[in-house]
């Protein structure tokens, strides 16, 4: 079989704990949980459970057309759109993702923030760091580290909308994410 | 969901309902929705068609339909141009592919045509390496406007939902198209649409103005505007032109209004049913002033979903136009 598993449903629930507990840390105010659609959602969802007592706002961002290979071959259709049902002006914000490759998400969801109004402060969280940047981004929160070659990808699978675990899958665009 | 949605639309170009597979409006209208949120903001753009350029070319008089293609662009960071067909050379007698051939020598992406002639826009896309969308065509469609009008009826009826069964579907609906069927583009296109989505629909108007042959189209044809609103899920008044009212097909407003039109004594049976109109509305003609203000009436809703349902054509067009170019 050409998929391997990476991370246990453990592994990623004590990564997730992990992530918790670090932004927690951070004393952050009037905090609000964007996840970037659609491998941030699961994981943005779990975050603010785990951080359910500081009641942050939650919301999920779609950076399809953001993002800088948006017109290109094998570009997504459908859109699911930007649910941020709260003010950006003046927040501070934890953006969250599953998988941190190329930083080109990031940088496309940046660009989707400023384009809603001007945070205070924007963190990153990632669940995993899989390094290869092609953007000076670097993660504020990293719950996993993982070395992958360019031509696997990492794909986070859900249960109930959460995270459950993470494998392998090969793939034939070197230039994704 | 009715059916799977498409990954990409399965045609080039925008020339007609007729062309497109249910997939291919489930994706607009998705799309539509997601487009419709970015005009809660503040800042109402998205860099996506930033290069690309779009063409407004039209050879019929439009503000409104102009005003939206061009909005939607803009909104997508795309560059707009427009040609208006009664300032232009044509007067000094240039020819229609003439025109389209200099037009294409600027590299437009996405261009948008009305034209008094059925066919034009299909006559465009051989002179042009973009995608064509047809804002008008004679008496022959007009797809823009079916497709907000038809996101207009899924709003109102709440199926606006991936997740429900009956999500972006019309089944189980009826609606009542009335007024002069045979020469609106806007009629033939709607019910094209309407069809596609599962409902029934019903039309009514001067005999003279109903065409052969509507039901192979599966519409059905009533005897009255009565007959057809009754118990009836939503109601389409097709403007009629001034200029018809006096000619050989009908003999005066009055006439038109007691018998076709949407008169204050017909909407009162029909409460709660929502009442559609393309516009420009003739008041006191097909609709009674105090129906078109009432809240049955969806008139400016239309007008509204008008930007991201065009923002959805131009962005799925322009993916298709780079995915074969790859």
């Amino acid at each position: 079989m050409s998929t391997a598993l990476l991370f246990d449903e453990a592994a990623l629930g004590l990564a997730l704990q992990n992530l918790a507990l670090q932004i927690r840390q951070k004393k952050l105010q009037n905090m609000a949980i964007v996840g970037i659609r659609t491998g941030g959602a699961a994981v943005a969802a779990a975050l603010q459970n785990h951080l359910m007592d500081l009641k942050p706002d939650f919301g999920l961002l779609d950076i399809t057309l953001y993002r800088d290979d948006a017109l290109l071959n094998g570009a997504n259709a459908r859109l699911l759109g930007t649910d941020l049902p709260f003010d950006v002006d003046g927040r501070e914000l934890v953006l969250v993702d599953d998988v941190l490759f190329t930083g080109r998400t990031v940088r496309a969801a940046l660009a989707a923030i400023c384009d809603l109004g001007r945070p205070k402060r924007v963190y990153l969280c990632a669940l995993i760091d899989r390094g290869g940047r092609e953007l000076p981004i670097a993660a504020d929160f990293v719950g996993l580290q993982a070395k992958v070659a360019t031509s696997q990808r990492v794909v986070l699978r859900t249960q109930d909308e959460l995270p459950k675990d993470v494998y392998l899958e090969p793939c034939r665009a070197l230039n994704s994410r | 969901m009715p059916s799977t949605p498409a990954s990409r639309l399965s045609c080039r170009h925008l020339l007609g309902i007729e062309d497109l597979e249910v997939s291919d409006v489930v994706l607009l209208l998705q799309n539509a929705q997601a487009f419709a949120r970015i005009h809660e903001r503040s800042r109402k753009k998205v860099p996506t068609l930033a290069g690309t350029t779009l063409v407004n070319c039209f050879f019929e008089n439009s503000t409104r339909t102009r005003m939206s293609f061009e909005l939607a662009a803009k909104r997508l960071s795309a560059d707009t141009i427009h040609f208006s067909g009664s300032t232009s050379s044509l007067k000094k007698g240039e020819t229609f592919l003439d025109t389209a051939r200099t037009l294409e020598s600027h590299r437009p992406d996405l261009l948008v045509l009305r034209h008094a002639s059925a066919g034009a826009c299909h006559l465009l896309t051989q002179v042009t390496d973009g995608a064509v969308i047809n804002a008008g065509d004679g008496a022959r469609e007009h797809p823009t406007q079916a497709l907000l009008d038809a996101y207009t009826l899924l709003e109102h009826f709440g199926r606006l939902d991936d997740d429900s069964p009956l999500g972006f579907s019309l089944k189980g609906k009826s609606v009542a198209i009335i007024g002069d069927i045979e020469h609106s583009r806007v009629a033939r296109s709607n019910f094209l649409c309407l069809r596609l989505l599962g409902a029934e629909v019903r039309v009514a108007g001067p005999a003279t103005m109903i065409p052969q042959g509507l039901d192979q189209y599966g519409v059905q044809v009533c005897a009255s505007v009565d007959e057809a609103l009754e118990d009836v899920s939503a109601v389409m008044m097709l403007r009629i032109q001034k200029e018809r009212l006096r000619g050989p097909l009908l003999p005066s407003d009055d006439e038109y209004h007691r018998f076709f039109g949407l008169t204050k004594e017909r909407a009162a049976r029909l409460p709660n049913v929502p009442i559609l109109h393309p516009g420009p509305v003739n008041r006191g003609v097909e609709i009674d002033p105090e129906v078109a203000d009432s809240d049955a009436a969806l008139i400016f809703r239309q007008s509204q979903h008008g930007i991201p349902v065009r923002m959805a054509v131009l962005y799925l067009l322009t993916l298709g136009l780079r995915t074969e170019a790859a």
